[in-house]
């Protein structure tokens, strides 16, 4: 493994006495003094800025730009209008994950794809490797910065360092050349919390003075700092995939749920077309499900489940939820198996802990 | 200035456990560093009362949102009280762990083994080590 790479805003998370850790090859803060719990209780009810420089970018460009992407996402983006994003995972051949991505549409021959971090240069040989006619993609992951500025304070945090009228920004839609704070900016009205936010990417050499002025306006909204330990159980309350978790080379979109991402009639025959068809109409044997424990425990990632004497499945994603103040779960399930009952048992080491199957999402915002 | 809560009166073992010997008893728990480390926690197995633990091996398991840690046996002996408000507040361990964040006690099978573990000079120097790699 090469040396861990540090973002723009790295003294920024030591002086802030963030808990460094190595996440895919980026030294980024997994918690602040504050705590995760504190943090996730911030960004529900107030505001918090996360440093998520490690996630990928890549320019698509071209006249056949448009028609690449239909090629490779599951997804539709064929009505995707200037301005706006669309959420897709890209499949290979037989309907695994290679990743699940954000697809900015700038014009009908520009596009941003943000992918996540770890699958970065995976992501990036994939695309070269599918890409056909007048494409010209391009890297852009070691050129850029990004954070993120999740919770109800966001718009109020944000407006007063631009000129772009937020409160017309709606939710999935961007603008890819804004000042803020006086540096060049794309400004995003998306997130991985479930609450109203922004992403906000700058080049590298602009990131300290974007950090240092959305901190300054924050401290008049109570912002605070957010590491990626509430990040993860944020996205798990708002019940948001995780590659690697909820989606990967052996999982589906259709087995993780994302069935209105999976465009399985658009007019391109895109990657994993037939499998996912010919899956959706076989059914599955591994389905997606929420679970609440009954008892108290903490589910967590590989933790079988069991119905009875049977093992149906495991644990894909668990933590203690702030929000709810319960332990939740999702995991994939048989759903033969699942459908027939109302509550099944974790296995937590040496001991089986009742959980309820509940619907998903396990925590929505109120709008 | 020390940044973690190293008291007297307790023996530390290497893992960040701490004893206070009463008799032949000795009441176990978590050091302060080590519920820093941590963070917050939210749950606690508990051993059964008559449990045989040995010194060095895991005895209960403190789980904060992020980690699962084992507790280990600081001596060999057998358990003959755990704190069951642990279950319902595990994060006690947190704001008060030397006191109401208890874990269990056992009676010791070999006194002389306290005498190995590490007095309130030895782990603060052993914290700054550890925090140092």
């Amino acid at each position: 493994m090469s040396e861990a790479k540090k973002t723009p805003f790295y003294e920024k998370h030591v002086a802030l006495k963030g808990k460094i850790v190595d996440y895919s090859g980026w030294l980024l803060p997994v918690q602040y003094p504050k705590g995760l719990v504190e943090e996730v209780h911030d960004t529900r009810r107030r505001a918090t800025i996360f440093d998520v420089s490690h996630m990928g970018e890549v320019s698509v460009e071209g006249k056949d730009a448009e028609a690449f992407l239909q090629k490779i996402l599951v997804n539709d983006i064929s009505r995707l209008k200037d301005n706006a994003i669309i959420y897709s995972p890209v499949c290979y051949p037989d309907g695994g994950v290679v990743d699940d991505i954000l697809v900015y549409r700038i014009s009908g021959e520009n596009f941003f794809l943000v992918v996540n971090a770890a699958n970065t240069d995976k992501d990036y040989a994939w695309f070269q490797e599918n890409v056909f006619g007048d494409v010209r993609l391009q890297n852009l992951s070691p050129e850029y910065a990004q954070i993120a500025l999740q919770g109800p304070n966001s718009e109020a945090i944000l407006q007063p360092l631009t000129d772009a009228p937020l409160k017309e920004m709606k939710n999935y839609h961007f603008l890819p050349e804004v000042k803020v704070a006086g540096v060049d900016c794309l400004v995003s009205r998306t997130g991985y919390t479930g609450e109203d936010g922004f992403e906000v990417y700058c080049k590298n050499d602009g990131a300290e003075v974007l950090w240092d002025a959305v901190w300054d306006t924050g401290q008049k909204h109570e912002l605070n700092p957010a590491g990626l330990g509430s990040r993860d159980v944020l996205r798990l309350e708002a019940s948001m995939p995780l590659y690697g978790h909820e989606l990967s080379k052996e999982l589906t979109p259709l087995q993780a749920r994302l069935d209105r991402f999976v465009a399985l009639d658009k007019e391109v025959d895109f990657n994993g077309r037939s499998a996912l068809k010919k899956q959706k109409e076989k059914g599955m044997n591994r389905m997606l499900y929420g679970l609440e424990m009954l008892e108290r425990g903490v589910p967590r990632e590989g933790y079988p489940v069991k119905s009875g004497d049977f093992e149906i499945g495991w644990v894909s994603s668990g933590s203690y939820s702030p929000t709810l103040d319960k332990f939740i779960a999702m995991a994939f399930l048989d759903p033969k198996a699942a459908d027939q009952v109302e509550e099944v048992e974790l296995m937590i080491r040496t001991r089986s802990y009742r959980a309820r199957i509940i619907k998903l999402p396990f925590y929505r915002r109120k709008k | 200035m020390m940044k973690y809560n190293i008291i007297d009166g307790v023996k530390y073992t290497r893992k960040h456990e701490w004893a206070r010997q009463e008799g032949n008893t000795a009441v176990v728990g978590l050091s302060d560093y080590a519920q820093d480390k941590l963070g917050e926690i939210v749950f606690v197995e508990l051993p059964d009362v008559g449990t045989e633990v040995e010194a060095g091996k895991g005895s209960a398991v403190i789980e904060s949102v992020k980690a699962v840690a084992d507790l280990y046996a600081p001596a060999d002996g057998s358990v003959v009280e755990v704190n069951e408000e642990l279950l319902d507040q595990p994060e006690v361990i947190n704001s008060d762990p030397y006191g109401e964040g208890w874990v269990y006690k056992i009676e010791l099978k070999d006194e002389s083994q306290m005498d190995q573990l590490m007095d309130k000079p030895a782990y603060e120097k052993f914290v700054v080590e550890e925090d140092e790699e």
